[in-house]
């Protein structure tokens, strides 16, 4: 039996999520995040942790959810649409799953952290492909990957700030010198193993994001559309701006599906896992650029300027359409020419 | 096929179906293209008509019209657009007016898919000249070898004669020929425009097996044509990519319809998104064959990609025009005003 349908408590949870959003994290609430040293706010993590949201892949034994990528796909798009700051895709759906397949032998400090997240009390940031020195501001736990090690260290210290056009992303440069011994958690083949595996979910988590991001570069759109008069009329009302916007919404609709059959896929660890997750990740950053390029031109000069909170979500886009494997990258993927 | 009940595989068994669920029949149709079987020339009314004739048809209507229409007995065309109504639908001007106890039809109808050869024709006809536009208007069931009737077949730019001018002089409809209320005819076209546009016609397996046809044509034209190749390579992803989506999103919608809803505007957005990868599938396969994409075969047809792009390039044009298309997206799925 097909079944393409969330369930109700899936879709309630969404729900949940957004009316927490609308309140506690609104386009000034982001904007203040982004003026701030860490470009995320630990409060409103921690608010997170106490509405389930932080915890949704940590197992039920480290007070989460324990649940899958299918139950955190609508979460990351709510996350999207809200544009907010915290780097919540990252640390469920890239961290805690790397935590949790890591060998209990090894001197992880999985359970530790995991727990942590949870509460809302951590977020910890994976070093993801393209910069591998790179982790986010304020994580309290780094999980690095030298093409033969992975390391998690605990407390990383930043040799140098990076900021992003997307104002949340600060990351810290951990420096080009390896981590301690003491830091390394796997070595080799598996290490490698385990790694692209959390890659593939960096780039699934980023699609389910991007789709939120376009979706309401799309809702705003369309209500400046309705309110702009031009000529005596709202611009709405012309060809020319109904076939952009309707040519966003259907870039964004068809990427949906591919984003909700690579969350089953991970969940279900089909074997064409990679496959599903390349094209969703290609159609969904497509999607979001699309989407912010119409914005933008249907707002026209408004949208360009740093008051009028357009720009926040067009950032977004253009900077997660770059993460964990642009389209190009994915597409070639598809094809056999790349790979993790 | 119609013998062992395979050619309309959704219908009642007494109709020559198999009474199978929407999820099956998109199994069938995705074994259908597999097999690479041929296209069905009795698909317009199979996927365009039926739907209609279940919905609108008195039980009389179904038993006379469905099993020939199964068996490919009876080839039935659409007589939608006129000379001066082809985007705007609502324009048209031939007409049926009551004679004694019959309809009486004059007028013309054009691009009349599957006219050339069709037994007979659906479409829409004004029975209310004084009503508003999309009132007044009813739809008919006219045989095509009606007194009065004449065919004018049209040459595509691919050569085929398939579809036609139709002219109507005098013909004579009784009522049993119309299906649904006499002037709600526009409510009965839209729910057979839906189905060109949505779900029914537009298997996805049309597409995927395009699209897996493009990736072997890549994969074996790549060292002869590794520059090509490299250029091209990005658009096969692509159409992979878009030919999956567009299977996932169908599925999607199934269960969506399964569960009690409907397809309203999003079938535009169906529309737009099927006919612009098909172009793409096939755009990107002529320029993989470069120079060998002009050459016909021996019989001096057009050879099988060149074929597909001709059939392709009306993809866009018919069914309502992918501008049509997504006004109806811009103003039904997302509230923009009217123009």
């Amino acid at each position: 039996m097909i079944d393409f349908a969330f369930h109700e408590q899936q879709l309630e949870f969404r729900d949940q999520l957004r009316a927490f959003t609308e309140k506690q994290c609104t386009a000034a609430d982001v904007r203040a995040a982004w003026r701030s040293e860490l470009g995320w706010s630990p409060a409103r993590w921690k608010a997170l942790g106490g509405l389930g949201v932080t915890g949704v892949t940590v197992p039920v034994e480290q007070g989460g959810l324990g649940l899958g990528m299918v139950d955190l796909a609508l979460l990351l798009e709510e996350a999207g649409r809200a544009g907010l700051p915290e780097p919540l895709a990252e640390t469920t759906a890239v961290a805690v799953p790397l935590l949790a397949r890591m060998p209990t032998d090894a001197a992880s400090p999985a359970q530790k952290w995991t727990a942590a997240v949870a509460a809302g009390d951590a977020v910890l940031s994976v070093a993801g492909p393209g910069l591998p020195t790179m982790v986010t501001a304020g994580a309290q736990l780094a999980i690095l990957f030298d093409g033969e090690t992975i390391y998690a260290v605990e407390a990383p210290q930043a040799v140098s700030i990076r900021r992003s056009v997307d104002g949340s992303r600060t990351l810290w440069d951990l420096g080009p010198e390896a981590p301690s011994a003491t830091t390394v958690v796997l070595r080799g083949e598996p290490a490698a193993e385990l790694w692209h595996e959390g890659c593939d979910n960096g780039a699934w988590a980023t699609s389910a994001v991007l789709v939120g991001v376009a979706d309401r570069l799309i809702e705003m759109t369309s209500t400046y559309a309705k309110q702009r008069v031009q000529f005596g009329k709202a611009i709405g009302s012309f060809q020319a701006v109904k076939h952009h916007l309707a040519d966003a919404l259907i870039r964004l609709e068809f990427a949906r599906p591919l984003v909700y059959r690579a969350a089953w896929s991970l969940d279900f660890r089909d074997p064409e896992a990679g496959r599903h997750i390349s094209m969703a990740k290609s159609a969904a950053s497509d999607a979001a650029v699309l989407a912010a390029s119409v914005a933008l031109q249907v707002h026209g000069a408004i949208g360009y300027t740093w008051e009028y909170d357009l720009h926040l979500w067009m950032k977004k886009a253009w900077a997660l359409a770059g993460a964990w494997g642009d389209a190009l990258w994915h597409r070639a993927r598809l094809l056999g020419q790349v790979d993790w | 096929m119609f013998e062992d009940h395979w050619s309309v595989v959704a219908w009642p068994e007494r109709y020559g179906g198999r009474a199978v669920g929407l999820l099956e029949w998109l199994v069938f149709e995705e074994e259908y293209y597999r097999a690479r079987a041929p296209t069905r020339v009795g698909q317009n009314g199979i996927f365009l008509l039926a739907p209609t004739l279940f919905e609108f048809g008195t039980d009389e209507q179904k038993d006379r019209y469905l099993p020939p229409m199964a068996s490919g007995e009876e080839i039935w065309c659409q007589g939608w657009s006129e000379p001066d109504a082809g985007s705007d639908l609502a324009a048209i001007r031939s007409r049926g007016e009551r004679r004694g106890g019959d309809w009486v039809v004059n007028g013309q109808k054009t691009w009349c898919s599957r006219g050339a050869f069709a037994d007979w024709l659906f479409g829409l006809f004004r029975t209310d000249p004084a009503a508003e536009r999309h009132r007044g208007l009813t739809y008919f069931l006219v045989p095509m070898d009606a007194p009065g009737v004449t065919v004018r077949p049209i040459a595509q730019l691919d050569g085929e004669t398939g579809f036609a001018e139709v002219f109507f002089d005098d013909v004579v409809v009784p009522d049993a020929q119309v299906l649904g209320q006499v002037d709600r005819g526009w409510e009965v076209a839209m729910a057979t425009a839906g189905s060109e546009r949505g779900l029914s016609l537009r298997s996805p397996a049309r597409y995927s097996e395009a699209a897996a046809r493009l990736l072997d044509l890549y994969e074996r034209g790549r060292d002869r044509h590794p520059v090509r190749a490299a250029r091209l390579a990005d658009d096969v992803a692509r159409a992979l990519v878009d030919a999956e989506a567009y299977r996932l999103h169908t599925y999607w919608t199934a269960t969506r319809v399964l569960a009690g809803g409907t397809v309203g505007a999003e079938a535009s957005m169906n529309k737009v998104f099927w006919s612009e990868t098909d172009l793409a599938i096939h755009r990107t396969a002529l320029a993989m064959l470069g120079p060998e994409a002009e050459l016909l075969d021996d019989h001096e047809r057009p050879q099988e990609w060149l074929d597909g792009f001709l059939f392709a390039l009306a993809g866009p044009i018919y069914a309502g025009t992918n501008e049509i298309q997504r006004n109806v997206v811009a103003e039904r799925v997302l509230g923009l005003p009217r123009s």
